[in-house]
């Protein structure tokens, strides 16, 4: 049958989008990692859920995490949520919102005994309860106590496991997903969220989907650094995508740099083996971070490891004067690296071709993981300027959201406990809104129209620019001008860089014009997206004339609390990025000087 | 260093009425990986290569192709441990998309076929894990680390005779929720594989184990499967 674009337009559905493309659902959630899927299963129950990924749902990034996630269920040690609570604040350098924090580690132990209710497999005590294991920054007694045990893991597979057991969750629940499809943009109009465009990679065709609630669970995106511990796919999708629609984008200048990733590509070498007893030695064999963090040595928080290795590196101490260090775990003995390290014994074999029960592994800091990210209320709904006047109809959760539970850094074991908790939080926050009317809102007739012009601008695309040249680029900038140790000169050179590989990326040319699976069109969309956020990034940087958690200035060392004790949010408008700010939730906690 | 030839499957079913092979040259460097290979290719010399990959490093299971005739994942194949020339295809025995992207439909609905989540028919405790001893928990190594890659199914000779094979994986699968002593629906899942398209479709010819990049062994997992329905059975 001929599908007539006269009588479509009549039916005032979007233009230039086939009828049987659009899709309505009570609930659509972007992305299929933790968060998304465990916002997923608790809608699913009782409304219809559709959920939109550009991969399989187990292929998500939140698969890749290792270490654990961290609750205080005190199977073998005392622990209580406070302590919890409070290492989380100090860990954040005070930038965290307490009263967000305070919600993660009371609902912490619930969230994960369900997901053992789930099936997950988590590793086991000897009597039979969930095992817990120490890790950097988690302590017990408000930070003057001895290490917590307060991780729960499966083996250091953690997140592949509560991914898996996530996914089959869904299958269990029936949920829909609509699988490789590329999120184009948010239909937002007067301030109420609508729903969203998609290209269907297997047909390339752009997709609508027309939801009464949107759940954005879209994940990180650290590869826009050249070391990193991250998916190709990890590309800041929907942060650039909200960017675009006006909403800002809260404390993107803070990165994570795990202090351990695989030299040289820094393939994650979990926290994990840190816990477990690993030690970090320089080239003089010298265990360094006792210099950096006299108490807890290897076992500081993220931003400290990571500043502690750098400088040995920067310094000339790092193995044979290269650019990394060892992580030593052969003292640890075959039996327990095999028990509780496996993963990266086979990943460092397969990678380095090194034995990990025999020798050091070579590791240096790898761009890991976004404190920053969508602004959201408790309940994850989404902040359209940043501060008070939610968008009605969006949410979020996980990595891509900032409520903020991380403030200036993350500790680890966190964000696996983030997703999942406040993914079930923003599932419930829809169930409960839908209940009370939340309603489907009218699709404009240009609701695809930025998706459509994007699509059919690169299947045209014929210029001189090569995507992989720009985006390598963006990579090495970024990487050497906004990675651990910034100052104002080179952050100014990254937003220039930035400037022109955007107008460069005007000119891209593809080799691929074709509609079936054309992942050149993916990598395109995906470098515009970077090229979006990396200036978020950049410029958020050169506006915090301090340092805070993982966020160092060369050039303004000190933490400075009198100006800087609030949070950023970024607004990008055209070329420019406006700045607007806001004050911390501070409860139980006052900001104190930081050391480990 | 020196340079490889990889000789891929190419397939454009805008294009192409049959498949054809194209050979690149790439020149190596020390731990360079096929995924690697095939980045330098797509990025610098053609465009069009179309494959799938995620992680690299091998968890997220995007990239499992058929590399020098063996079912492997591509981020993880280290360009050393191969011949100078060596081909490149998609998985075998599953429909072509395009290129190295196969069509793993087939492989999902047989996961959904064996009831691929943890049937509970009690309530679980209220403020507490379910108990489960070590040695309860041993019994899931080997099982739960699949990542869903599809080399184990799409090598096996049953599968592809037969394309209502489970097949290993959705059999790996099955085996860990049997295997998992909070599961409740251990008879309910050994009723669904006892049938000709389920365990007794596969005549251990061990291909699986050998393309598992994983080191999993779906094979010992079927043979206890098949002991377990045959014990109940008796």
């Amino acid at each position: 049958m001929e599908w007539d674009e006269k009588e479509a337009e009549s039916l005032h559905e979007p233009r230039g989008i086939k009828p049987h493309y659009i899709h309505r659902h009570d609930v659509v959630v972007v992305g299929a990692g933790l968060a998304a899927l465990r916002a997923a299963i608790s809608a699913a129950g009782e409304y219809d859920v559709g959920v939109v990924s550009k991969l399989f749902p187990t292929r998500s990034h939140s698969g890749a995490a290792q270490g654990g996630v961290a609750a205080t269920l005190a199977n073998v040690d005392e622990d209580h949520w406070e302590w919890h609570m409070f290492d989380t604040v100090k860990g954040s350098d005070y930038l965290g919102d307490q009263d967000a924090i305070e919600i993660l580690v009371k609902e912490a132990p619930q969230v994960v005994r369900e997901m053992e209710h789930m099936g997950c497999p988590f590793s086991r005590t000897s009597d039979g309860r969930l095992a817990q294991r120490t890790f950097g920054g988690h302590n017990k007694e408000f930070g003057r106590g001895d290490k917590a045990l307060r991780a729960v893991f499966a083996a250091d597979r953690t997140g592949h496991a509560m991914l898996q057991t996530l996914w089959e969750q869904c299958v269990k629940h029936k949920v829909r997903v609509y699988s490789e499809f590329v999120v184009l943009s948010l239909i937002i109009r007067d301030g109420v969220c609508r729903g969203v465009c998609a290209l269907e990679l297997r047909t390339g065709e752009v997709h609508v989907f027309h939801a009464r609630a949107v759940i954005f669970g879209t994940g990180g995106y650290a590869r826009i650094y050249r070391v990193t511990s991250n998916s190709w796919t990890n590309t800041g999708d929907g942060l650039s995508i909200c960017l675009r629609a006006g909403i800002p984008i809260q404390d993107l200048e803070f990165v994570q740099f795990h202090p351990t990733g695989l030299y040289p590509n820094g393939i994650l070498i979990t926290e994990g083996a840190r816990g477990e007893g690993g030690y970090l030695r320089n080239n003089a064999g010298e265990r360094f971070m006792e210099r950096y963090a006299p108490a807890k040595i290897e076992l500081g928080p993220r931003d400290v490891v990571a500043r502690g290795t750098r400088t040995e590196i920067l310094e000339g101490r790092g193995i044979n004067g290269g650019e990394y260090v060892h992580l030593d775990v052969t003292h640890l003995g075959k039996d327990k690296i095999m028990e509780r390290l496996p993963q990266i014994a086979e990943v460092v074999l397969k990678f380095a071709g090194i034995d990990i029960t025999r020798k050091p592994i070579p590791v240096l800091p790898t761009a890991h993981y976004s404190m920053g990210g969508i602004p959201v209320d408790l309940h994850c709904r989404v902040l359209g300027d940043g501060k008070e006047r939610v968008v009605q109809g969006l949410y979020a959760a996980g990595e891509c959201s900032c409520v903020s539970v991380h403030g200036a850094n993350r500790l680890g074991t966190n964000s696996l406990l983030e997703a999942t908790l406040f993914g079930r939080r923003a599932g419930k926050a829809v169930v409960r809104d839908l209940r009370e009317g939340l309603e489907f809102s009218d699709l404009p007739p240009d609701a695809a129209e930025s998706a459509l012009k994007e699509v059919s601008r690169l299947r045209e695309a014929k210029g001189p620019e090569k995507i992989a040249l720009i985006r390598n680029d963006l990579r090495e900038t970024m990487q050497t001008k906004a990675g651990i140790f910034r100052e104002a000169g080179s952050l100014q050179e990254a937003l220039d860089e930035i400037m022109e590989l955007k107008s460069r990326c005007k000119s891209v040319g593809l080799q691929d014009h074709g509609k079936v699976f054309n992942t050149e069109m993916l990598e395109a969309i995906e470098l515009s997206h970077m090229l979006d956020f990396g200036g978020v990034i950049v410029a958020g940087a050169l506006n915090r004339t301090e340092s805070r958690g993982s966020h160092f200035r060369t050039d303004h060392p000190e933490r400075d609390d009198e100006n800087w004790l609030r949070h950023t949010l970024a607004f990008m408008e055209g070329d420019k990025i406006r700045f607007e700010y806001k004050p911390v939730r501070i409860t139980r906690f006052q900001p104190k000087a930081r050391t480990y | 260093m020196g340079t490889c030839k990889l000789k891929i499957f190419r397939f454009d079913p805008e294009i192409d009425k049959e498949p054809h092979v194209q050979t690149y040259e790439v020149e190596t460097r020390e731990h360079m990986t096929v995924l690697d290979a095939l980045h330098e290719i797509k990025w610098y010399q053609d465009g069009t290569l179309s494959f799938r990959k995620s992680c690299a490093y091998g968890i997220c299971g995007s990239c499992a192709m058929t590399i020098h005739g063996k079912n492997r994942l591509a981020c993880e194949t280290q360009l050393s441990t191969l011949p100078r020339e060596f081909t490149v295809e998609p998985l075998r025995a599953l429909p072509v998309i395009k290129d190295l992207i196969v069509d793993m439909e087939t492989l999902y609905e047989s996961l959904y076929a064996v009831i691929p989540y943890l049937v509970e028919k009690r309530p679980p405790p209220t403020d507490a894990e379910r108990l489960q001893s070590e040695d309860d928990r041993k019994k899931l190594d080997g099982l739960y680390e699949c990542i869903l890659c599809g080399s184990c199914t799409s090598s096996c000779p049953s599968f592809w005779y037969d394309k209502q094979y489970l097949g290993p994986h959705a059999l790996l699968k099955a085996d860990r929720f049997i295997q998992d002593s909070r599961d409740e629906g251990k008879a309910e899942r050994l009723d669904l594989l006892d049938n000709r398209h389920g365990l007794w479709r596969c005549h251990t010819i061990f291909n699986c184990v050998e393309a598992c990049p994983k080191s999993l062994n779906p094979t010992k997992a079927i043979s206890d499967l098949k002991k377990a329905l045959i014990k109940g059975k008796l």
